[in-house]
């Protein structure tokens, strides 16, 4: 970790000015907390006709909405066979130890987990280690495991692991552990290999752009419920009410040097085109017959995922936070709730993709910005450092990456070792399901051991 | 995030009385500041500015009241409030006029606290309590005690303009924050780090800076033993407090200190830390001034605050005197700020429950920050919630819009200045750029093209219902 002891805001202001002068306003964050990759990008709202999507495009401020329309149909005309990587953040940091449990192997687990272990004779055989298992609420995934369509990473992580949460997923994010780190793995990704005129290649499915995805050049974007995006005037009505809604984004339109003004301007003229341009997309998604989603939002974008697939958009990188991890209390009360969504959810995007012929073409990547202490709380767990991580997919190689390390040697702070590197991890993604050189990408590339994630 | 419609058939909305304007010293004081003083002129427009930078905006005749002052009366009538706050007006109610339980209803916490936004005759003691909120930023979504939540806000609110150090303490022994961030768990037997880091990390120091190591969040959670709590069916938790046989007694080795630190010397080696005055100051300054304070500015900020014995008012005095305040860039109105300066500008009282679905669609549910970071002041705007404070503007003006008569009545000479003047004026003068007049103008020319016969009275009238809504969804009114 370097120390900024010596100059505590140089890092601040560097970025604040960096902000400032990408027009964009001054982002507000602590001393200290790495600035989320992305921070300062442009953002302007975008529909595309051709596709029905209300967007949210980051980066590429020079380009308008027409070349952003030329982009997609010329990449769409050869998308049909385009790889995709799905990045899924399980945000918080999600206890490995309940998701693939230990067995008796391990006396060490029912040790240090007098009340969160899982009881004996529970769970679901993990067949690459009989000394763990999945945790009943993961059966979905176990039935994906089962197929040999997941590789699992039981202890990944990075040496020395960072334990703030705000800290450590910036370093996930980012692909190296670097504070100052701007620009997200997969949006360098896309800076590489991407295009400077379709701003689908990079979608996060939610509120917000996942710092992931934040690229330095090229434009990435946002969609979140694109059917509803109605606005009430009341008292106004007719053609007063038509040109009332216009003049609104007009008022975004003259450029001004006040951060403050121009943040507020340039996200009213994206409301205003993002209104005008939204009337197609009122239809949502159907899904295959047979496939059947939880409830929820992450199962809801996925599912919308897996119909935008189909309807020939063409993506690159995908990615999706599902949050609640933070288990430091209660976690006997949310955690396996908080599983069998996400495990559910998964299956049945599996599913949906293979109703659709389109398994081979997707790659899901799960993570989370560390594992949780062996060592628990009394009703919860704290911070800890490895973790477990998934790939996914019908063209997943199904094969461990890494042991478990076991839990009869921790590391310096009592927390799970790690065997295997985040870094690596993406190395290989890059290489062997994105086909590119992970040099240009990952920082030291090179010094990281790839393991075998593609069939 | 849930979106909800809720529309009801518009009738009239009853004038709230305006709350008297800031009282402080006389004017005539002067305060001192160790880093520049905005020297420029002090006027309507800058104590527009500085109302709602401080404050929730102005109510009607306020900017005047505060300009007359001049700039350091202005400044101390709302960092040195004299006495109790007093609530100016209707009390809150939900749809059917009954009184709001704040404790027990859900959502009826964070009408509460608008209602004291709106309200109040010290606005700035609500807007540090909403500073402290974020601060600490503490969610009922896992405390899921709308009292405790309440009682928390109480104590930001009595700690306003006060010692940080106090409220650093007085916060670690509050209900919410110890089953916000696990203290009653937190037991000699099995230490949980939660609040250790978090005080550390997002509450005192800031992460990365090297100020602290693993080990020292280790070391201070074993300080921090000792809360416990009762929990009934009748009464949830409730019985608060510090156990000595569950704390620690040993030695713990903190910050390179070793001693038998109890939880309170804990706490205040935080505050006392070298790094703690650097983080404080940033932060403090970050919500009232939307650039970075020099290097200069900075450490003078830091000697007073250390000087002071880590009170919060000195230092922010100096910063909301400071040029880059008044003189400097725009800044986006936090929500639920926009929302109450709306309520005040229109003289509107808190009067149903839909406030909590408009503020949360514009990006913020009070007592439900997003996480123990707070509210994210960097991204406030975006196509969601631009939309958001667009109908946070429409419900305000249910209700206030003209109907019937005065639509279709409407004075068939009035041009498109006229119009934007008229808007302008019923809005109560807020700041506008010279570009925005100019589309507004262009847009009241607009409106009318092509219309006859009826239209153009009728038009005339919607069109001023237009140029009002236009004027407070603006960008300039989404900033100061």
């Amino acid at each position: 970790m370097p120390s900024c002891g010596c100059n505590d805001y140089s890092r601040t202001q560097l970025l604040r000015r960096a902000a400032a002068e990408a027009g964009r306003g001054l982002p507000a964050i602590e001393p200290g907390m790495p600035m989320p990759a992305g921070t300062g990008l442009t953002r302007r709202s975008f529909v595309s006709r051709a596709t029905g999507l209300a967007l949210s495009v980051y980066g590429a401020a020079s380009l308008g909405p027409k070349a952003f329309e030329e982009g997609i149909a010329a990449a769409a005309a050869q998308a049909s066979s385009e790889r995709v990587l799905v990045s899924i953040f399980l945000s918080g940091g999600a206890d490995s130890l309940t998701m693939l449990a230990p067995t008796s192997a391990h006396p060490q687990y029912a040790a240090a987990r007098p009340t969160l272990a899982l009881p004996g004779g529970q769970g679901i055989p993990f067949a690459e280690d009989s000394s763990l298992r999945w945790h009943p609420s993961l059966a979905g995934l176990a039935e994906l495991y089962g197929e040999g369509k997941v590789s699992v990473m039981p202890a990944i992580g990075y040496d020395d692991a960072n334990q703030s949460h705000f800290t450590s997923r910036h370093y996930w994010e980012v692909g190296e552990v670097n504070p100052f780190g701007r620009w997200g793995w997969l949006g360098r990704y896309l800076d590489e290999h991407g295009v400077a005129d379709n701003p689908l290649q990079g979608l996060a499915l939610g509120w917000d752009l996942q710092p992931v995805l934040a690229a330095r050049d090229v434009p990435v974007a946002t969609v979140a419920e694109p059917d509803n995006y109605g606005f009430w005037t009341p008292g106004v009505w007719g053609t007063v009410q038509d040109k009332m809604l216009d003049a609104f984004g007009d008022l975004g339109d003259p450029p001004t040097s006040d951060v403050g003004l121009s943040q507020a301007r340039s996200a009213v003229a994206a409301t205003g085109r993002l209104r005008d341009q939204l009337a197609p997309f009122q239809g949502g998604y159907t899904t295959p017959a047979g496939v059947t989603y939880p409830a929820g939002d992450f199962a809801t974008r996925l599912s919308a995922l897996a119909a935008m697939l189909d309807g020939g958009l063409p993506l690159k990188v995908v990615a999706i936070e599902s949050g609640g991890y933070d288990t430091h209390s209660n976690q006997a009360g949310s955690l396996p709730a908080d599983l069998l969504e996400i495990g559910d959810s998964l299956r049945a995007f599996q599913r949906d993709l293979e109703a659709r012929l389109l398994q081979d073409r997707v790659l899901v990547h799960v993570w989370s910005e560390f594992g949780r202490r062996p060592e628990e709380n009394g009703s919860g767990t704290d911070h800890g450092a490895a973790g477990a991580g998934f790939v996914i997919g019908s063209q997943a190689r199904g094969e461990m990456v890494g042991e478990f390390p076991g839990l009869a040697t921790l590391d310096e702070d009592d927390n799970l070792r790690n065997s295997s590197d985040f870094r690596g991890v993406y190395c290989a993604l890059l290489e062997q399901w994105l086909g590119v050189d992970a040099g240009p990408i990952i920082p030291n590339a090179s010094s990281f051991a790839r393991p075998a994630l593609v069939a | 995030m849930k979106k909800k419609k809720h529309r009801r058939p518009a009738r009239p909305a009853p004038v709230q009385p305006a709350p008297p304007p800031p009282q402080g010293p006389p004017s005539g004081v002067k305060l001192d500041s160790p880093i520049a003083i905005y020297s420029g002129g002090f006027g309507v427009r800058e104590a527009e500015r500085l109302l709602w930078r401080a404050g929730f905006g102005p109510s009607p005749g306020h900017a005047q009241v505060l300009a007359s002052m001049g700039l350091h009366a202005a400044v101390a009538a709302l960092t040195r409030p004299s006495g109790a706050p007093t609530l100016t007006g209707a009390d809150p109610t939900d749809e059917d006029g009954n009184p709001i339980a704040p404790a027990d209803f859900w959502g009826h916490d964070h009408l509460w606290f608008l209602d004291r936004m709106v309200r109040t005759d010290q606005p700035l003691v609500e807007r540090m309590t909403l500073v402290w909120h974020d601060w600490f930023a503490t969610s009922n979504d896992s405390v899921g005690q709308q009292q405790l939540m309440l009682d928390q806000n109480e104590l930001f609110r009595r700690h306003a303009l006060g010692s940080f150090d106090q409220l650093v303490h007085d916060v670690t022994q509050d209900p919410a924050m110890i089953v916000w961030l696990n203290l009653d768990q937190n037991s000699r037997w099995s230490p949980n780090e939660n609040y250790a880091r978090e005080l550390m990390e997002l509450f005192t120091l800031g992460a990365d800076r090297g100020a602290y190591t693993e080990q020292d969040v280790r070391q201070l959670a074993r300080a921090l033993t000792g809360f416990e709590f009762d929990w009934s069916d009748e009464l949830g938790m409730h019985n608060f407090r510090y156990v000595e046989a569950s704390h620690d007694p040993d030695d713990k080795t903190v910050f390179g200190q070793t001693g038998a630190w109890t939880w309170e010397q804990g706490v205040a080696m935080c505050v006392r830390h070298p790094m703690h005055p650097s983080f404080f100051v940033q932060k403090l300054w970050s919500y009232f001034i939307p650039t970075p304070p020099t290097q200069a500015d900075r450490q003078a900020l830091e000697a007073l605050y250390v000087s002071s014995g880590y009170q919060v008012r000195p230092v922010l005095e100096a910063i909301l005197l400071h040029p880059d305040l008044h003189a400097g860039s725009r800044m986006v109105k936090p929500p639920v700020v926009l929302l109450a300066g709306l309520l005040r500008a229109l003289q509107r009282s808190v009067d149903g429950e839909y406030w909590i679905w408009y503020s949360e669609n514009a990006g913020q549910r009070l007592f439900y920050p997003p996480d123990v970071s707070g509210w994210d002041d960097s991204r406030w705007l975006d196509t969601s919630t631009v939309r958001g404070r667009f109908e946070l503007v429409s419900r305000a003006l249910s209700g206030r819009v003209l109907d019937g008569d005065a639509v279709d009545g409407y004075d068939t000479t009035e041009t498109p200045e006229q119009a934007v003047a008229a808007a302008r004026a019923w809005a109560g003068d807020p700041a506008l750029t010279s570009e925005t007049v100019a589309l507004l103008t262009s847009f009241a020319a607009d409106a009318l093209a092509g219309a006859g016969g009826w239209q153009l009275s009728t038009y005339r009238g919607l069109r001023q219902n237009a140029l009002r809504h236009l004027i407070l969804a603006s960008p300039d009114y989404q900033t100061s």
